[in-house]
């Protein structure tokens, strides 16, 4: 019986891996553009791939670890069901060559992880793109439940406070891609969090602060724009997109929506 | 002590102390119902605990309802419970099911069963104290998780609307998330669940606090000074010096809990604003005052949250390392590393809480700081995994209900530790942060851990409780089928994760890139039932074999532990004979001990038998 106990925690890690393993061509990875049939989708900002390289990177080190770990709980299981009645049980109290090697190289393991992704954090968040150089496009502020958008006028820039000629989207977040943009992100009401699973970008939206997040977007389309941290019983609807155009449809857009907001009706009167 | 070998007789001289407290009669109620004997108390709170996992469960399973067949009818319970809903989950609903199910699993299953049902009932036991240090301090412990229970309840909109003025009954149940993080929880027009149940949730929330930290005291006094002669520190059991690291750390951690508690209370009855700033406007109600700040109750939360998560796992290793190395018959591997990681998750504990922050908007330089110290503290779990490894290493291991549930203890262990790298590596939390591969971590964590140590616990110690055997064969079913249904209901809320679908989402399917992930859901809620139902099993066997288990003697395990001297189930005062430790817990398979491949803490062997040094 105990070999059967041995083959049983075995291949419940053999099935995990296996499932890990087939995710992908089921749609249960990442979400983004599809890259050559594999199934995991590829992260549309140059931050998100990085992130999406850090995952993996973790994923590699934790899978070695997993499945060599349960290798050898399967092997010891074995071992202890095999045992025959007259052979002796191993007494031992520990070894101390073996506590130090188990306590250097996971020590070493980690602080290189440590390390290596703190530079992904600094671009996140400090260097690279910090607020200065890229473009304050918009404000969003999030509300019960919904995310409110001011613009700045083309050619202006924005602004803490509301302007008179500031362009206005409910939901719908437009950027222009291929450069780095950001965000002031402000809540009107309770915590909520700013959340584009394709770009890999979230940041809580806190009341009384006001949070600058920066990112690029490199294809211009629709994403998904969500809200992540709980907000209330409609939290799951606050559903909203982040548009992505180039360049110069982000003006002409810009250009429209004014026209259309400000358009009161009153027409030049014919000459 | 005088003499090296403890008889009978000279336990009798002792018997003005060990059974000073039995000579006097106890009524019914003195001995059953406002018990002080630590026994009682613990077997208290363990059946306490145990109808609470299943409120928690039915929880639960409302939460899985709603992600298989959103906004469906639900037969009977919905009926039941949300009957003028047209037995459909409402949003608001479903923000309350997920709130009290983490309240309850946390505050009135995880830290009351370990705490208070093994810590009470096996610290004296285990140190051969015949009680604990503050009996009556230790009763109060128990009984103030009712209020705590009570107010939960009308929390949940339970209570009579005229008494608890929670207006709305269950729809306005407490829906803050066990986070409560403000305004929502600070403000009281910000949602249904923010009124009244609020207040009752945090009020619960203190009582279980003082519970918890009558207990704290009590274990600590009772680890210090009553140790039996010979027990010094380092022959303690790991379970012993699990239950003592777990004290302090409640003791260190908890005022801040219950501080930040009464703030939170004192903002919304008083109108301070310690978490509220100025000019927020929730649902068309008048700007508030503020001046506060809400990260505030993030920093004091997750200072007490964090450690707390140390709280519902540490004693769940210690006794995990007693009933691996029992039933491998053979000593603990690296006894000493084992008490230093424990020594050092509960230092660290205390310098990791920012984790939880990442995204939350605090000084991205304070997540650097986070991050290293959380990837450190993967370092004492990693050891104490390889060395649990190194205990099953070589043994002789006896395949009964209790080591399948240890060994997937270890093995659910390193899947919850090595799905926190992901999290602690600061950038990836970006991604992941508040979607479904953080509520896979944590249920590998307390479920697929603490709560399997659990079982195991219970299907180990319950003969030193009733002095009968559960039923191993039932057991066995029952850790198959959670086994089973554990890990098809969490595992795949990893890929959830990576999917990006957000936690506390009523209805995730609504948004375009979620849509496919609601056949999953579906599988992962049919092994959720089957887990929940798998609990009726250990129920049955437990309340069966009280009363038809097999009889057993004291030790029917052939373990060392002080608790197997004791007859089973153990008097007023505990041991008949008062025992003198001579060997550390751990001394299975010894080649002084003869025949047997046990030598128990209190058998004396000469210096003349010991053929080699033991070490000890």
């Amino acid at each position: 019986m105990g070999r059967f106990w041995a083959v049983f925690f075995v291949a419940s890690a053999v099935i995990a891996v296996g499932l890990c393993w087939v995710a992908p061509s089921y749609g249960l990875w990442f979400p983004g553009t599809l890259k050559g049939g594999f199934g995991a989708g590829v992260a549309h900002s140059s931050i998100g791939k990085k992130i999406d390289d850090l995952f993996y990177l973790v994923l590699v080190i934790v899978a070695v670890t997993y499945i060599g770990t349960h290798a050898v709980l399967g092997y010891v299981l074995w071992r202890g069901a095999t045992i025959k009645p007259e052979e002796k049980v191993l007494f031992s109290h520990g070894s101390h060559s073996l506590e130090v090697i188990w306590t250097i190289v996971p020590a070493g393991i980690l602080l290189y992880i440590a390390l290596y992704q703190m530079d992904v954090w600094a671009a996140y968040r400090f260097k690279e793109f910090s607020p200065k150089k890229a473009e304050a496009v918009a404000e969003v502020t999030a509300r019960q439940f919904e995310w409110r958008i001011r613009y700045p006028a083309r050619g202006k820039t924005l602004m803490p406070t509301p302007q008179p000629d500031d362009v206005y989207t409910v939901n719908e977040l437009h950027v222009p891609t291929g450069r780095p943009v950001s965000i002031s992100l402000k809540t009107e009401d309770v915590q909520h969090a700013f959340f584009v699973p394709e770009l890999r970008i979230k940041q809580d939206a806190v009341p009384g602060l006001t949070i600058p997040v920066w990112f690029d977007v490199d294809e211009p389309r629709q994403y998904e724009m969500v809200c992540a941290e709980l907000c209330g019983w409609g939290h799951y609807k606050m559903k909203a997109r982040l548009i992505a155009v180039s360049d110069e449809d982000f003006g002409a857009w810009k250009d429209k929506a004014a026209l259309e907001q400000f358009d009161d009706g009153f027409k030049k009167p014919a000459e | 002590m005088s003499t090296l070998h403890p008889t009978l007789d000279h336990a009798g001289h002792d018997d003005s102390h060990g059974h000073g407290h039995g000579h006097h009669e106890l009524t019914f109620i003195q001995k059953y119902v406002f018990s002080t004997d630590h026994k009682i108390i613990g077997i208290q709170f363990l059946v306490t605990t145990l109808l609470m996992l299943m409120v928690g469960g039915a929880l639960a399973l409302g939460v899985r309802w709603q992600l298989a067949r959103p906004w469906e009818y639900m037969p009977i319970a919905g009926d039941l419970t949300f009957g003028r809903d047209g037995g459909q989950i409402s949003p608001e609903y479903y923000t309350m099911l997920f709130t009290m199910h983490a309240t309850v699993m946390i505050f009135l299953v995880i830290i009351p069963v370990l705490a208070g049902a093994f810590g009470n009932f096996l610290i004296p036991l285990m140190i051969g104290a015949d009680d604990m240090a503050f009996p009556t301090l230790n009763m109060l412990s128990y009984w103030f998780m009712w209020p705590a229970i009570l107010f939960f309840a009308f929390a949940l909109g339970l209570g009579p609307e005229w008494l608890t003025h929670v207006r709305g009954g269950m729809d306005a149940g407490s829906a803050q998330g066990w986070t409560s993080y403000p305004l929502l929880s600070a403000l009281k027009q910000a949602a249904p669940g923010s009124e009244m149940s609020q207040t009752w949730w945090l009020m619960a929330v203190t009582f279980v606090g003082v519970s918890s930290m009558m207990g704290s005291v009590n274990y600590m006094t009772t680890i210090i000074n009553m140790r039996a002669p010979g027990m010094t520190l380092f022959r303690m059991p790991l379970t012993i010096w699990a239950m003592f690291i777990t004290a302090i750390l409640q003791a260190f951690a908890l005022p801040v809990l219950t501080a930040a508690g009464f703030m939170l209370v004192a903002d919304r009855v008083l109108g301070t604003c310690f978490f509220i700033p100025a000019g927020i406007v929730v649902n068309n109600a008048a700007p508030t005052i503020g001046g506060g700040q809400t990260l505030l109750w993030q920093h004091l939360f997750w200072f007490y949250s964090h450690p707390a998560v140390y709280i519902m796992l540490l004693p769940a290793m210690g006794m995990v390392s007693d009933m691996l190395s029992c039933m491998s018959r053979k000593p603990i591997f690296g006894y000493k590393p084992m008490v230093y990681s424990m020594a050092a998750i509960a230092g660290l504990g205390f310098i990791v809480w920012g984790h939880h922050m990442f995204i939350s908007g605090m000084n991205p330089a304070l997540g650097m700081t986070f991050m290293v110290s959380t990837m450190m503290i993967a370092l004492p779990s990693a050891i104490k995994t390889f060395n649990w490894i190194g205990t099953i290493w070589g043994g002789r291991l006896q395949f009964n209900a209790v080591m399948l549930n240890c060994i997937a203890f270890v093995s659910m262990f390193i899947i919850g530790g090595l799905s926190g790298i992901f999290m602690a590596a600061v950038p990836v939390d970006i991604y992941i942060h508040d979607t479904y591969f953080i509520v896979a971590h944590f249920h590998y964590v307390l479920f697929g851990s603490t709560l399997f140590g659990v079982f195991a616990g219970i299907q180990f110690w319950f003969p030193k409780m009733w002095g009968r055997l559960m039923n191993d064969s039932v057991a066995k079913v029952h850790f198959v089928l959670s086994f089973i249904g554990f890990n098809v209901t969490f595992f795949p809320m990893h890929l959830l994760g990576v999917a990006g679908m957000p936690r506390r989402y009523a209805d995730p399917y609504h948004f375009e890139y979620l849509s496919h992930l609601l056949p999953l859901n579906q599988v992962m809620t049919a092994a959720a039932f089957l887990m929940g139902f798998a609990q009726f099993l250990l129920l049955g066997n437990f309340l069966f074999s009280i009363f038809f288990g097999e009889k057993c003697g004291r030790n029917p395990w052939n373990a060392n532990g002080l608790e197997w001297t004791a007859p089973s189930p153990p008097g007023h005062g505990n041991f008949d004979i008062l025992p003198v430790v001579y060997h550390g817990p751990y001394e299975y398979s010894s080649p002084i001990s003869g025949d047997k491949d046990f030598l128990m803490q209190t058998e004396y062997i000469p210096l003349a038998q010991r053929g080699i040094e033991s070490g000890h």
